[in-house]
């Protein structure tokens, strides 16, 4: 069924094959900008923005760019969707453009969106590569967001800013971790969101490299 | 003379590229299984960011910062949006300058990096190191020493890992948390541990 193919391409990357926990994809900026849920909110959008319009130009073009220039095409066309998507951010959202800073400009080389142009939208249509493009967005999203939403609960005792525990500076009874808020937790909760999924789903877990009998082999051949 | 210093010991230990702003994390937990391929990246980031921030910060001073083109006549004109672009396409040029360089003068360092080299395009801690050279508003001068010190910070990040997950091979580790999931662990350990750094500026 052709509705079930494009159906598949939207949320197979939500958990099965997600871009951060299996793909490996697009790390750098998941761990950066989630000390608090917005940050992760707005990077998120950024993201499956500039991934399902990369998708769409790029699958587009497919037939007509040489195979030994299209890094160079993919990566200009990625660019100038990543300077609108900033200059975006900075006329409509400023505060939360300088608080990502620099991991805006970071998703030129963010490798999902490559690796996506590179693995999807060079054999696929228009329409597939969108769906291709948000799904694997929202997968990273989901990743964000959760990352997000644990940081900023336990660091600052608030989502989206708004107070949920009372801190014990403010009189409440809730003693923020200060860890939550210093890059190695983000390390740490990632980590063990892979642990649970793959724990969840056997069929993921990485070969184990205690096989010294088969390295042998492979290196005799 | 001790502010470059200062943004050395920073660079290298305090921000870590790949510790703190984790730039460049893909490369760094995927070729870190073996010291020798991370010790050869590594250095191939240190070539790489040494000469492409210098050369980006000449670009953004000279030609797309505001008020850039004040030596061409034209004070008013603003091309920064376009610094993204023009900022990957210089890495992607001196990567492969560097490629061209090393096959003809050092080709063992050459054939050791292998595909490491062209690879190091789509590096964030490449562009990142750029992006926060503009940030800072370095002057040439700094931001030699800072794509420097970047870059060492990195790959001795990268060695560090590769040491740790070659020994981890022969551990029990659960099977959920094998490969990747335990490399993040100890990512997260090595960044705690970086921490106890931040006194030293």
């Amino acid at each position: 069924m052709v509705g079930n193919r494009y159906w598949n391409s939207l949320v197979t990357p939500l958990i099965g094959e997600n871009p951060i926990t299996l793909q490996i994809l697009g790390i750098c900026s998941a761990l950066a900008v989630t000390t608090t849920l917005d940050t992760a909110l707005v990077m998120s959008g950024a993201v499956t923005c500039v991934l399902a319009l990369s998708g769409a130009s790029i699958s587009l073009i497919r037939r007509r760019v040489p195979r030994s220039v299209r890094i160079i095409v993919q990566i200009t066309i990625i660019a100038s969707l990543v300077i609108v998507v900033d200059q975006v951010l900075k006329a409509f959202a400023f505060e939360i453009s300088l608080r990502l800073s620099v991991f805006v400009g970071l998703i030129v080389t963010n490798c999902i969106v490559l690796g996506r142009a590179e693995a999807f939208a060079m054999h696929n249509g228009v329409l597939a590569s969108i769906l291709d493009g948000i799904g694997n967005g929202l997968g990273y999203s989901l990743i964000l967001v959760l990352v997000g939403a644990i940081r900023e609960f336990f660091g600052h005792g608030s989502l989206l800013g708004k107070q949920i525990l009372w801190t014990t500076a403010q009189g409440g009874g809730f003693d923020p971790l200060h860890l939550m808020l210093l890059p190695p937790s983000a390390f740490f909760i990632i980590g063990g969101i892979i642990w649970f999924i793959r724990a969840r789903r056997p069929e993921q877990v990485d070969r184990s490299e205690f096989q010294i009998r088969d390295e042998l082999q492979e290196e005799r051949r | 003379m001790s502010d470059l210093l200062d943004i050395l010991l920073s660079s290298v230990f305090i921000n870590n590229l790949a510790l703190s702003f984790f730039l460049g994390m893909c490369t760094f937990l995927a070729v870190s299984k073996r010291v020798d391929t991370a010790f050869g990246v590594g250095l191939a980031i240190i070539c790489v960011q040494t000469v492409t921030v210098p050369v980006n910060n000449l670009i953004y001073v000279y030609i797309l910062a505001p008020g850039a083109l004040s030596w061409a006549g034209l004070d008013d004109v603003d091309l920064s949006f376009l610094s993204l672009i023009a900022f990957i396409g210089v890495i992607a040029a001196m990567v492969q300058v560097l490629e061209m360089i090393l096959e003809y003068r050092i080709p063992r360092l050459y054939r050791a990096l292998g595909i490491f080299l062209p690879l190091i395009t789509v590096n964030c801690a490449i562009l990142g190191g750029t992006l926060f050279m503009v940030e800072r508003d370095y002057t040439f001068v700094e931001s030699v020493v800072y794509g420097f010190g970047t870059g060492t910070g990195w790959a001795l990040a990268i060695v560090l890992l590769a040491a740790i997950r070659e020994r981890l091979k022969y551990s029990d580790i659960p099977d959920g948390l094998q490969g990747l999931g335990m490399s993040f662990m100890v990512v997260g350990l090595m960044s705690l541990g970086f921490m106890a750094f931040s006194g030293l500026g």
